[in-house]
């Protein structure tokens, strides 16, 4: 059971505002979703490898060399406030 | 009687954030290095751009692989990474990447050397390859941030809580960074920020085997930080149980200026950093092969030098200690024992005047850029009688100074002792002659007076009189008769 405390702390850790209204009607969703995904618990999986991913792909890497990748005016062209070189942001001490 | 800390035991965790000093980022081709302009040593990765795919650096697998062997660690052959996520503007994609469930070295150890000559074992919990983050500079009004830190390569090494005080963390901080500055794969400087250490603290009653609520301690910026942060801490926490309080589990921030630990109020979900796998890194599985050849890669490491130098080379356990310190320092003694077979007096320099010279001149002994050859001729020099050992000292200044040889340096100033019988004599029957005072009460066998009258030869010569010489001349003149 998924409760609209859940959905509002997720939607908080994630930075997405819910008005009042949306609130109970992510949370019918989600709980829905849940429900489906619970299904999946009906399989025995005790013998299987947990999948850590999905492409059948491993041990990729790339040497250890240096290339010039973006200038500091590039870099700060995406900033929305810039100062002495850096991204100027509201104040936040954590 | 017990005394109310004697009713507590401490016990203490260390995180340790070691930066690793590839060339490159950990996830991108950007320059890992100290010091650029802000903004500079960026890319699309670490800049967290929509598209841009993170690539793991082989060299700091590696690196951290051979770390891991050095704390003695087994090493996953399983690789894989994860995302933490946390919204804070030093981490542009809003999530760190780093290594949850599978990291990539487990269950190592560290041996301390206790007062009383005993050893203590710290293990090692374990240590996974992480991101940095960004440089944020709180200003009155704003934050700036400088992402070229972003992206550089940590491993974090977790201990168990099996420290028991803050003597005992400092030794295990201090060994760990021995151990690893011989790796050459980090300059594990604190006041740089390439070497971390958060600390978790609680106090339980003394006997007692449950662990009580821990309280971590961040923002200690120097080995003497970590030790008077945990001091702090555990006062802290005696007296608010003594008071009858509770200790509450939370994040304190060491404030050097206050010297005290204050609380960082930071917000609870803060911390729900709902780790999930990264999609854009497949998972590696290591092969035995590259464990081996990183294995073989490994140094003699600091016990085993220890052990070895004082067996080799019979030096004394604190003599040997200091020149283990220092893995540059070591080898430069080795090189000099090949060439003078006197260990003994070549530790009497390196640990005495070149020590000295390196500490006033916050240089390396590499930076005094002096050879093996060159510090030999000097120490034959002052043995055998030429210089004496004051004057050899100023000889080394000056060797570091000029980069010219003690030998040049000994005939351009004529710094040679005189030691010629004739020459020295008739400095002696002078100062007999000047002196008579003192000359009288050598004679009435106040031996401690001769030494005023060599302190007066050398003074006389500029120190280039061979004392032990004028030592002698002086009791023959006046005990042996004329």
């Amino acid at each position: 059971m998924i409760s609209e405390d859940d959905v509002k702390k997720v939607a908080a850790l994630s930075r997405i505002h819910l008005t009042e209204e949306e609130i109970p009607q992510f949370t019918k969703n989600l709980e829905s979703i849940l429900t489906y995904i619970e299904k999946l618990n009906e399989l025995d999986v005790a013998d299987v490898e947990p999948t850590s991913h999905v492409v059948p792909l491993e041990n990729v890497h790339r040497e250890d060399v240096v290339k010039p990748l973006l200038s500091q005016k590039e870099a700060l062209s995406i900033a929305v406030e810039k100062q002495d070189g850096g991204f100027k942001v509201p104040k936040v001490i954590e | 009687m017990t005394t109310t800390a004697q009713k507590y035991e401490t016990v203490i965790g260390l995180e340790v954030h070691v930066q690793l000093n590839t060339a490159s980022k950990l996830f991108c081709s950007s320059a890992n290095s100290y010091g650029a302009e802000p903004n500079t040593n960026v890319s699309p990765v670490n800049m967290g751009l929509p598209g841009a795919l993170p690539v793991v650096n082989e060299e700091a697998l590696n690196y951290a692989i051979k770390i891991g062997l050095a704390l003695n660690c087994d090493i996953n052959r399983f690789v894989k990474f994860d995302r933490k996520n946390y919204f804070y503007p030093d981490c542009p994609k809003a999530y760190q990447i780093s290594q949850f469930d599978y990291p990539i070295c487990k269950e190592g150890h560290i041996d301390i050397d206790k007062e009383d000559g005993a050893v203590k074992t710290i293990r090692i919990h374990r240590a996974h390859l992480e991101e940095d983050a960004g440089k944020t500079i709180h200003l009155d009004d704003c934050s700036i941030v400088d992402y070229n830190r972003t992206g550089t390569p940590l491993l974090e090494i977790v201990s168990e809580p099996d420290m028991n005080s803050s003597e005992e963390a400092y030794d295990y901080l201090q060994k760990l960074k021995l151990i690893v500055s011989y790796l050459d794969v980090s300059d594990c400087d604190m006041e740089k920020g390439s070497l971390r250490c958060d600390a978790n603290v609680s106090i339980r009653p003394a006997g007692s085997t449950e662990l009580g609520t821990k309280t971590e301690i961040k923002n200690m910026n120097s080995f003497k930080a970590v030790k008077a942060g945990i001091d702090y801490e555990v006062k802290r926490q005696i007296e608010l149980v003594e008071s009858g309080e509770t200790i509450v589990q939370e994040t304190r921030l060491w404030d050097e200026q206050k010297q005290m630990t204050a609380s960082m109020r930071s917000k609870e979900e803060a911390h729900d950093y709902r780790y999930f796998p990264e999609p854009d890194l497949v998972p590696f599985t290591l092969e035995e092969k590259i464990i081996n050849d990183i294995a073989a890669t490994l140094p003699e490491l600091p016990e085993k030098k220890l052990k070895r130098f004082i067996e080799e080379y019979s030096l004394k356990p604190y003599d040997a200690n200091i020149l283990v310190q220092d893995r540059a320092t070591a080898q430069f003694f080795e090189d000099c024992a090949g060439k003078l077979n006197d260990a003994k007096k070549i530790v009497n320099w390196l640990n005495g005047a070149v020590l000295k010279e390196m500490n006033e001149r916050k240089a390396s002994i590499v930076d005094l850029n002096i050879s093996p050859d060159n510090l030999v001729e000097l120490i034959t020099k002052v043995e055998d009688g030429t210089v004496s050992n004051i004057v050899g000292k100023d000889i080394l200044t000056k060797m570091i100074d000029t980069q010219k040889s003690a030998i040049t340096i000994i005939e351009e100033d004529g710094l040679a002792q005189v030691s010629d019988d004739s020459a020295l004599e008739k400095i002696v029957d002078q100062l007999i002659a000047e002196n008579e005072a003192v000359a009288n009460q050598i004679r009435e066998g106040k031996d401690s007076a001769i030494g005023f009258m060599v302190g007066q030869a050398m003074k006389k010569t500029q120190g280039k009189a061979n004392p032990k010489k004028i030592g002698e001349l002086v009791r023959r003149r006046l005990l042996d008769g004329p």
